[in-house]
């Protein structure tokens, strides 16, 4: 066996802020061989991030870090600034999360490649090394790379940004990339392409990777190994297959379980895991997944567990995997069940559920937004049109919940904002609850607003940080002149609902956890007894292990008040497991919509067919064996004129096509039309299964 | 299967009690935190304090006044009958310079606040109304940043030279708010997009409300910390008017006259314009210092990096 | 970005003109010219104030508007100012003052820019260091103090250096030495001399203010991702700081430096006084206290020109340093 690239020993990471100590990274120790692919997977604040910049030396002076970083037998704790940047971006390169701040906004994305070969490369001639940028820009495949070099960091989209990070990172043929949450801040189809691009660049390297991230979808179908990070400890390693089929530590199986999962069954109920991690400003006394932990005992209580080597069923320690809990053994040998240390909660019994009625809350009939786009300060001049929405028309009856799904840019925040400002639609009506709201008048429209109300994406950001629980929940309740005291009760009635504790009431929302918070949302959202919630992205911000508490809440509220949800979201396996209809946006127009099981059964518009095949599955052998459907390139800017149909600019049907079926696709723009049971806006929807996925 | 026991559930229990007295420090005993450990703001509070309480008691026990003129000391260097020294006719410095001080804090401690309130409503009404009011607002401010406001007061010297201080102090607070104006509108053009804000908007709050609940206490700390460091620059400009005969006349006394009657004789008698010039250093430097450690404090560019 | 400048311009021009008419008509509202010639013995009959009040265009029983219209006619037919009280083409006493501000201002901001971004940066590498607290300490104190003690104190200074030294090393009244003869090096060297004062003065007030601003802008961008990224690369932290950090931070100083021009023509105003140079700034001063409303009007319109220059040069700066505006 050979010598591992990098071997992590014992590190410990502490910051020092303000007279506070933070135990970020706890005795994390791990090898990754030549040519591995290893993924580290744990929820914000479980030190994954921080234990690879300690390993590439960046981090902020804040910082004490101890124990080993061994890179090819060299020890990088030893070695100052100078000597480490020799190993920074040779021997080992980084990929960082978010594409838009990482590159420098004054050099072209061409100079920064170039300011990476020839760091390294002095001998490099400017000539060569702009040359060689270019390869690598055509390498990770961006179009045009000899006229993309020359373009800023701004002109480029976030999946292009990406590429060009992994060009900077692959420009050394180094022998470890460590890539930080790469896709996190990009759409599924986006995410689906960059992966490809690492797995190629590995490839082409032959460089070990450590991906880090906190979707144990993308670990799946990427990694050899995977190590699951918790509380700045590893706490379960082994391969990806046994990962998935067998874990050993509760967590793992928790957050397993607590996962939407495109592949299982929609109707089952998700595994919450509730509770937050600990705040690692005191060294925890005994396992720290405890107080969460169903399973716990009270030997649990003493002392951290040890990462210890499973032993197989002959008692022989299996070298490949390792847990760090105590009642490990009885979880693998099956005394301990797995599926019964998180019992799947049960629905809400149906004597207690509100009596479904028939009728439409909430409608858009070919709703149009289009924003001028100016040029010029002073004098205004217009010089093309935004098409932020043109022309969706969608339905949502009483006690279901329709899912608008879309990447970002679709048009699918302008689409609820409209709704939500109840005064009309530039083009086309929005009527909630038969009422056109073109047509309110302000008191009307402020009597409408008790029936539909919102909850928004980030639950830190829609709270105002100033008020108290109490009043951020009454608020909207201060509209409809309710008096104090009343509000008092029934703030008190609805945070029992959203299951928070009534002494909660006082406190202010930065003492919450980001579950609890998108609870407050809910509860304020609640307050005032709508028929409508609209769902902008509700569980987007929140950790995996806290999303399932979440939706089973949404799921049980819909049920017990009988409420109807517009639940906005790009993440396919969330609308998966609520949504009772779907509808599908591209550009400003619905392109697929109906029956939810029909459509994620038997997608027929080739956009949702892509976008289901793009959403990675946690479960190695499904993702390993499916094919992806990968679209071309970025989503156009809606202010790009298209001749007919929209999506053909990246549609792989369209490329298939013979030439003289094309031609539709170039100049007749398809109008939504039923097929198999639900409604498409594709010429060729009949067809479409010749696009294998 | 009883899978909590008691001891867990107690340990959980204190897990999130020793959370809640960690979060129970709201925004203002975080800043406040912060702040008690910034040096510069003890230092700048504690003299600035002195500085006042000086100001105010100064003079209580001190023979002399600012008009008395001794005959048997002109133009003497300090000593322990005159601290400050004299001037030409015989006047106390110590005394003058404290009825100046007065003076200068008078106008600071007006002005400075006076300002950043003017800032504060121009700026957050520009911001949240938006459209063509922002755009004739903002053109308006630009406007009066045209000419350097020091310019505009000396042409304006005329009409409140001769008047009380009151004129001289409405007339800074009018001219020192541009700038700040335009950081508060830019403030309040985020906030507007921030989603809590939005979230009042869809529950039907009207725009009033909003503004008064949500964007004043937001903005509100931008405002006192250019409210402590506007003390200094309207105590700076007050002086620089008077120095070249614009602000406070003589015989009525400020550190600006002080300053000016002792700059020609600066190498000869120092006396006469060195101990003035340090008393106004000393009051502009502590509240500049108190303003940039509550900046600090309210917006720490500086955290912890988190995972 | 050809198109940026130019609309910049133009609302440049708009502002630079409106402020011009709004400080003629406050100059004629504020000052009293007719003040000038009363109280004169042996007095001078009203009947001649007025016809020296009317020839100069500044008669207050003429409307302002029709003052306005008459100077703007005049400004632009003819390219005058009008007269000052002295009987001087306001014009001519521009155009021979005019150089000797500009001296002052251009190499004071120069000096003051360049050395203040490179103390905000060094403050800002070496954040809560002793280095960064002598440098944030000295320029609070600095910024404490008037630009008029900082002048008189160097003045002082400078005396005492002559009297230790038994002759006239730093020379500090005035432009140049009256009457001095020679050829072109030592008028050149007795300007340079006289030149030093002012200089220290102006600049040592602006260093301070652009290195606290660098700084603050610094340590904005020394977290920013793009500087881990070079890091990552392979650069030093010093190196990714400077290559990558300052060239960042110095595009809000571009616009910092159109709202301080303000500061620093006041503080060149100051200057100027107190050293006895003949600039504009001590134009403005006398004019207004001998109530010239010509010659405050042409002061006026002399500033805004040169804001609107000095707000067009930092808009090309921004423009030159951050790509994301070139359209």
């Amino acid at each position: 066996m050979t010598d591992p690239v990098l071997s992590v020993r014992n590190l410990s990471v502490t910051f020092n802020a303000n007279g506070r100590r933070v135990h970020a990274v706890r005795g994390v120790s791990y090898d990754v061989q030549r040519g591995e692919f290893l993924g580290i997977v744990g929820e914000s604040g479980s030190g994954k991030s921080v234990s690879s910049l300690a390993v590439m030396g960046l981090l902020p002076s804040s910082a004490t870090v101890e124990g080993e970083i061994l890179f090819n037998g060299r020890s990088l704790l030893d070695l100052n600034d100078r000597e480490l940047s020799g190993i920074r971006g040779r021997g080992i390169s980084m990929i960082f999360q978010d594409p838009l701040s990482a590159l420098t906004p004054v050099y072209t994305v061409g100079q920064q490649i170039v300011e990476a070969l020839r760091l390294h490369d002095r001998a490099l001639s400017q000539q060569a090394a702009e040359k060689r940028s270019i390869e690598l820009l055509k390498i990770v495949g961006i179009p045009h790379p000899e006229r993309r070099a020359k373009s800023f960091p701004h002109e480029f989209s976030g999946g292009m940004r990406q590429r060009a990070m992994i060009a900077i990172s692959i420009a050394n043929d180094p022998q470890l990339i460590i890539a930080d949450e790469p896709t996190t801040a990009l759409d599924v189809t986006i995410q689906a392409q960059i992966l490809e691009v690492l797995q190629s660049a590995k490839d082409l390297t032959g460089a070990a990777v450590v991906l880090i991230t906190h979707d144990l979808g993308v670990v799946a179908g990427n990694a050899d190994d995977v190590a699951v990070m918790y509380a700045g400890r590893i706490v379960e390693k082994a391969p990806v297959l046994d990962l998935f089929r067998r874990p050993v530590m509760p967590y793992t199986i928790g957050l397993l379980r607590s996962m939407p999962n495109m592949a299982s069954a929609a109707s089952e109920r998700l595994v919450p895991l509730e509770g937050r991690p600990p705040i690692l400003t005191v060294v925890p006394t005994g396992c720290p997944f405890a107080p969460r932990c169903p399973a716990a005992i009270a030997e649990c209580l003493d002392g951290e567990p040890p990462l210890e080597l499973v032993k197989n069923g002959a008692g022989v320690p299996d070298p490949t995997r390792a847990v760090a809990c105590i009642r490990h053994e009885e979880i693998e040998d099956g005394t301990l069940a797995r599926d019964e240390i998180f019992p799947r909660p049960e629905p809400v019994p149906v004597e207690l559920r509100a009596p479904q009625k028939r009728e439409t809350v909430l409608e858009l009939r070919d709703m149009q937004r289009h924003f001028p786009l100016t040029r010029g300060a002073v004098f205004k001049r217009r010089v093309g049109t935004v098409r932020a929405v043109d022309g969706v028309s969608l339905q949502l009856e009483a006690g279901q919940t329709l899912g608008l799904v879309g990447e970002s840019g679709c048009g699918k925040t302008t689409t609820i904002m409209e709704i939500l400002e109840l005064a009309g639609a530039q083009q086309g009506t929005i009527s909630v609850n038969g009422i056109d709201t073109a047509t309110l008048n302000r008191t009307d429209r402020r009597a409408l607003r008790r029936d539909i109300q919102v909850v928004f994406q980030d639950p830190m950001a829609s709270l105002d940080p100033r008020m108290t629980v109490e009043d951020i929940i009454g608020e909207p309740l201060t509209v409809h002149d309710v008096k104090p005291a009343e509000i008092r009760r029934k703030v008190a009635e609805i945070l029992q609902l959203v299951g928070l504790e009534p002494s909660f009431a006082g406190r202010y929302a930065h003492e919450f956890s980001g579950g609890q918070r998108q609870r407050i949302g809910i509860a304020r959202a609640l307050i005032v007894e709508p028929k409508i919630l609209v769902l902008d992205e509700p569980v987007s911000a929140l950790d995996v292990s806290v999303q399932a508490g979440v939706i089973n809440l949404l799921e049980d509220l819909k049920d017990r008040l009988g409420l109807s949800y517009l639940f906005v979201a790009h993440d396919l396996a969330v609308i998966r497991h609520i949504a009772d209809r779907v509808a599908v946006m591209y550009l400003g127009r619905i392109v697929e919509s109906g029956d939810a099981d029909l459509i994620f059964s038997d997608p027929r518009h080739p956009y949702t067919r892509a976008l289901l095949s793009a959403v990675p599955v946690p479960d190695p052998e499904i993702e390993r064996s499916r094919s992806r459907i990968l679209l071309a390139g970025d989503l156009p800017s809606p202010t790009e004129e298209i001749t007919g149909c929209n999506f053909r600019t990246r549609c792989p049907l369209y490329a298939m096509l013979p030439e003289a079926q094309r031609v539709r696709c170039e100049t007749d723009d398809p109008a939504q039309r039923p097929v198999a049971g639900r409604d498409v806006a594709c010429h060729w929807a009949e067809v479409s299964e010749q696009l294998v996925a | 299967m009883s899978l909590l026991n008691p001891e867990l559930v107690e340990s959980s229990e204190h897990v999130e009690g020793a959370h809640q007295t960690d979060a129970v420090n709201s925004r203002l005993a975080q800043i406040w935190r912060r702040l008690r450990s910034t040096p510069r703001f003890w230092v700048g509070a504690i003299a600035l304090l002195l500085i006042c309480l000086w100001a105010l008691f100064g003079l209580a026990l001190y023979p002399w006044s600012a008009t008395d003129q001794d005959g048997l000391a002109f133009s003497q260097g300090p000593s322990a009958s005159h601290w400050f020294g004299t001037n030409g006719i015989g006047q106390d410095l110590y005394a003058q310079t404290i009825i100046g001080l007065q003076k200068s804090l008078l106008v600071g401690l007006i002005v400075g606040p006076a300002a950043a309130l003017i800032a504060g409503f121009v700026g957050a009404i520009s911001g949240y109304v938006g459209g063509v009011w922002d755009r004739v607002i903002v053109w308006f401010i630009d406007l009066l940043l045209v000419l350097p406001s020091f310019y505009i007061l000396v042409l304006l010297s005329p009409t409140f030279k001769n008047a009380s201080i009151v004129a001289l102090i409405l007339f800074l607070a009018l001219f020192g708010w541009m700038v700040l104006a335009r950081v508060v509108r830019g403030q309040t053009m985020s906030l507007r997009e921030r989603e809590y804000v939005k979230a009042a908007r869809y529950m039907g709050v009207g725009g009033l409300t909003i503004v008064r609940r949500h964007i004043i206490p937001n903005v509100a700390s931008l405002l006192i910390i250019d409210a402590t460091l506007g003390v200094g620059a309207a105590i700076l400009s007050e002086t620089a008017l008077s120095f070249f005969g614009f602000g406070i006349q003589p015989p009525d006394v400020s550190l600006g006259t002080l300053l000016s009657a002792g700059s020609s004789a600066a190498v000869t008698r120092p006396w006469l314009f060195v101990f003035p010039s340090a008393v106004l250093i000393l009051t502009v430097l502590a509240t500049s210092l108190i303003g940039d450690a509550l900046r600090d404090a309210v917006d720490p560019t500086s955290g912890a990096t988190r995972d | 970005m050809l198109g940026f400048i130019a609309r910049r311009i133009v609302n440049y021009v708009i502002l630079a003109s409106i402020a011009t008419v709004l400080g003629y008509v406050l100059a004629s509202a504020t000052l009293n010219p007719a003040a000038r010639y009363l109280g004169r013995n042996p007095p001078i009959p009203e009947a001649s104030i007025n016809s020296i009040l009317n020839d100069l265009n500044i008669n207050p029983d003429t409307p302002i508007l029709e003052r306005l219209g008459i100077w703007i006619t005049g400004l632009i037919t003819r390219g005058s100012l009008g007269q000052s009280v002295t009987g001087n083409e306001v014009t001519a006493d521009i155009v021979s003052r005019a150089g000797t501000s500009l001296r002052l201002l251009i190499i004071g901001s120069i000096l003051g820019a360049v050395i203040g971004v490179a103390l905000g940066v060094w403050g800002a590498v070496r954040q809560y260091r002793a280095s960064d607290q002598v440098i944030t300490y000295s320029s609070f104190a600095v910024l404490a103090t008037p630009p008029f003690v900082v002048a008189v104190l160097l003045m002082i200074g400078a005396t005492n250096v002559n009297r230790a030294s038994g002759q006239q090393i730093i020379n500090f009244t005035g432009e140049y030495t009256a009457g001095l003869d020679g050829g072109f090096w030592v008028i050149f060297g007795d300007r340079l001399v006289h030149l030093i004062l002012p200089t220290i003065s102006l600049t040592i007030g602006a260093v301070a203010l652009y290195s606290r601003y660098q700084r603050s802008a610094m340590l904005d961008v020394l977290s920013a991702d793009y500087i881990r990224t070079a890091r990552a690369k392979g650069r030093t932290r010093g190196s990714a700081i400077v290559r990558h950090g300052v060239r960042v931070a110095l595009i809000p100083m571009s616009t910092f430096f159109a709202y301080s021009f303000g500061t620093i023509l006041t503080g060149a105003t100051i200057t100027e006084n107190v050293f006895s140079w003949h600039g504009m700034g001590e134009y403005l001063l006398q004019s207004v206290t001998s109530s010239d409303i010509n010659a405050v009007a042409g002061t006026i319109l002399f500033t805004s020109i040169l804001v609107l220059i000095a707000g067009t040069l930092s808009d090309v700066v921004y423009a030159a340093l951050d790509p994301r505006v070139r359209v």
